[in-house]
């Protein structure tokens, strides 16, 4: 057996060598360069939202704060956003799943979740990972208590929204010149759901509020039929009916309060669902009349206009509301912190994040910033109230538009 | 609490619990006659349930007109299935028919999930916000209306099993398997029918349930659990044993919701399960085994 010959292209050479050597060094030598190109591009951010399964109606909602959010970014020289979808499935493990795939996928900033459990899931992997997120909408105040670095919500905890909703509902009652004597506690049992009601029973003692509960009844997130709930709180024969519910419950009960033809003097909700878009399209008529005590935007602020006339021409009858507003507001917190960060460096839009003062925004309170914990704790609640099919905001006194309707009118004389 | 309160939820209860048992006799007949337990029951009916949403806004027709020819797709494709793919495993051990049907109770939920997603929808009805008031009484009229169904269609199922010659044919074979063979009846077309006819009932009640809750694909695991339940309570094979379970399950999940917490509804249906498997194993109208 002889040995074949090497061939000469085969051979490693010191020329070849050295060669290579020095192709290596080059392309070392440029990946700042590399570095510094992607920071001048677009933001990628991953948006997380439930826009399939129990509360895809919301999280569709919340979508359109993202869709008509690019040109409202550019018109206010902020950068560029990339943004990359992710669908949580309403579920707490896809949510969980979804945001480690974003990041994986290159998504430098977090936005969402809507829902409190799947936004508690998103802000474990977000500070796992060293990559910022900036909560939309989420009540939970367990999210901005776990010492978190890279966790920021521009949304009122579960008391912060109980506090609000019982001044605001004090405002109501004395406009109104009614106050109910006796109010029956309906409220989903799911993570925002319990933290609201553990909320209630812990500060509405220090607000000295002029009605009482009569009861307080809890049901499953899933429930399919709330019949034996409604018929529940009937029976106590309440004024009025507290609640806090989703947007798929919120017109379960609805039916079942049609049905049993039980209309209470007042509906005050402290959740999503009531004000919904789709809650209006679905019920029509039977829509008008639930106050809604929760996070709201100010009608007197510029930028309130601006969301709306985008709105109007990009989803034309569609209401401005909650969902949309807090969406939006997340995104401009990611492209101002861009701005002012000018990096894409996880920790330098972290910092940026930290010293957000935003006042030209659009929710009620003075504006966007964030605490050491990294929580607005500036922003505040609105009651609003369904009539006509479009919401009206009756407080707090400087974003009222008007003032309320009450008593309810009963379900069985709309016609 | 009035009296009044305890009757509108018992009678809700009742109602619904009909369906419920229209759902669980289909399991209860197929398991009586073909001795092969359906673990995609509940996904059969939800395949019932999306085929109503469907044919509802596609035809702009009432659920109550779509029963029968519901019904009769999924006698067909219960006829077919039997036919086709679990004939072959009758005579295999109880695993493999139990891998089998979980396996196609998996198809179905991804297929329904590919096809519509996981969003919920609904049936509008011209009286999905009627209720029926007799004096303090208030009863929901498509409860009434689904409840009605039920009871016309077990009837007609309980008419077919006893009086025409196929349903005493579908008996014997339940009955004496080697005798009817001996006496030449055609067994396996009886199994089928009979799993056609287990289908048929899935059918009518996927489609009276549209009145009542929402369809989502992610619904069948949980009614596969809940005709388990009613048809071990009722007593497993016995036809009259599936209704009575359907409505006792029904009622104690309302007065439970009424009486302690409506999220704890599901705890007590189990808890029913478990005082009848304690104290009546073979189900309250169950046959006890020599």
């Amino acid at each position: 057996m002889t040995r074949r010959p090497q061939s000469k292209s085969a051979r490693l050479t010191r020329r070849t060598l050295t060669a290579g050597l020095g192709a290596a060094g080059f392309i070392a030598g440029m990946a700042p360069f590399n570095i510094v190109r992607a920071a001048g591009g677009p933001l990628k951010v991953g948006v997380l939202l439930p826009r399939s399964g129990l509360q895809a109606g919301i999280g569709q909602d919340c979508q359109r704060g993202v869709d008509i959010a690019p040109a409202i970014l550019k018109s206010m020289g902020l950068p560029e956003l990339t943004v990359m979808n992710g669908d949580t499935e309403s579920n707490v493990d896809t949510a969980r799943a979804r945001a480690e795939k974003l990041i994986s996928e290159g998504a430098q900033l977090l936005v969402g979740a809507f829902d409190s459990g799947q936004t508690t899931a998103i802000a474990q992997v977000a500070e796992q990972k060293g990559i910022p997120l900036v909560i939309n909408i989420a009540g939970a105040p367990q999210i901005t208590e776990q010492g978190y670095k890279f966790v920021f919500r521009n949304f009122p905890t579960g008391p912060m929204i109980v506090g609000d909703a019982f001044n605001n509902q004090k405002e109501v009652f004395a406009a109104a010149g009614h106050t109910p004597k006796t109010v029956v506690f309906l409220h989903i049992n799911d993570t925002y759901g319990t933290a609201i009601a553990g909320a209630v029973e812990h500060v509405m003692p220090k607000f000295n509020m002029p009605y009482s509960i009569v009861e307080k009844i809890a049901y499953d997130p899933a429930a399919r039929d709330l019949s034996v709930e409604v018929t529940k709180a009937k029976a106590t024969n309440a004024d009025a009916l507290l609640v806090v519910s989703r947007l798929n419950d919120a017109m379960l009960l609805t039916r079942e309060l049609v049905k049993q033809r039980w209309t209470p003097q007042a509906i005050l909700s402290m959740g999503p669902g009531w004000y919904d878009d789709q809650y209006f399209k679905t019920l029509g008529k039977l829509a008008d009349g639930p106050i809604s005590f929760v996070p709201w935007y100010d009608p007197h602020k510029k930028l309130t206009g601006v969301l709306e006339a985008a709105l109007a021409k990009s989803f034309p009858g569609v209401q401005l509301n909650t969902n949309q507003v807090f969406t939006f507001e997340a995104l401009l917190v990611a492209a101002d912190a861009y701005k002012r960060a000018g990096s894409t460096d996880p920790k330098a839009l972290t910092d940026a994040i930290r010293t957000t003062n935003i006042t030209d925004n659009a929710s009620i309170g003075p504006g966007i910033s964030f605490n050491a914990k990294g929580q607005n704790d500036k922003v505040k609640d609105g009651a609003i109230q369904n009539r006509g099919g479009k919401d009206v905001i009756l407080a707090p006194q400087d974003a009222a538009n008007t003032k309320p309707e009450w008593p309810m009118t009963p379900y069985q004389n709309r016609g | 609490m009035p009296l009044e309160v305890y009757l509108n939820v018992a009678i809700g209860g009742v109602l619904t619990g009909l369906v419920y048992g229209l759902m669980a006799l289909g399991l209860s007949v197929i398991f009586g006659v073909v001795r092969v337990v359906n673990f995609a029951h509940g996904e059969m009916m939800t395949v019932a349930m999306f085929l109503a949403v469907v044919l509802c806004s596609a035809l702009h027709v009432d659920p109550l007109v779509l029963l029968v020819p519901i019904a009769a797709v999924l006698f067909v494709f219960g006829y077919v299935l039997q036919r086709g793919l679990i004939n072959p495993f009758i005579t295999r051990p109880e695993h493999s028919q139990f891998l089998l049907l979980v396996a196609l109770a998996i198809i179905i939920t991804n297929t329904l999930l590919i096809i519509f997603g996981p969003d919920a929808r609904t049936v509008q009805t011209a009286y999905g916000f009627d209720s029926f008031q007799f004096g303090r009484i208030i009863v929901d009229a498509a409860k009434v209306y689904a409840g009605i169904a039920a009871i016309i269609f077990a009837a007609a199922l309980f008419v077919f099993f006893r009086f025409t010659l196929i349903g005493k044919a579908i008996r014997a074979g339940a009955d004496n398997h080697t005798g009817a063979l001996v006496v030449g009846l055609d067994v396996k077309r009886l199994y089928a029918l009979t799993f056609g006819l287990g289908a048929a009932c899935v059918g009518a009640a996927g489609t009276m349930m549209t009145l009542l809750v929402d369809a989502t694909p992610m619904l069948g695991p949980s009614y596969t659990l809940l005709a388990f339940v009613i048809v071990i309570t009722g007593g497993l094979g016995s036809m009259p044993g599936a209704l009575v379970g359907g409505v006792l399950i029904g009622l104690t999940e309302a007065l439970a919701g009424l009486l302690f917490t409506p999220s704890a509804k599901s705890m007590f249906a189990f808890a029913i399960l478990v005082l009848v498997l304690l104290f009546r194993p073979q189900g309250i109208l169950g046959k006890r085994l020599a």
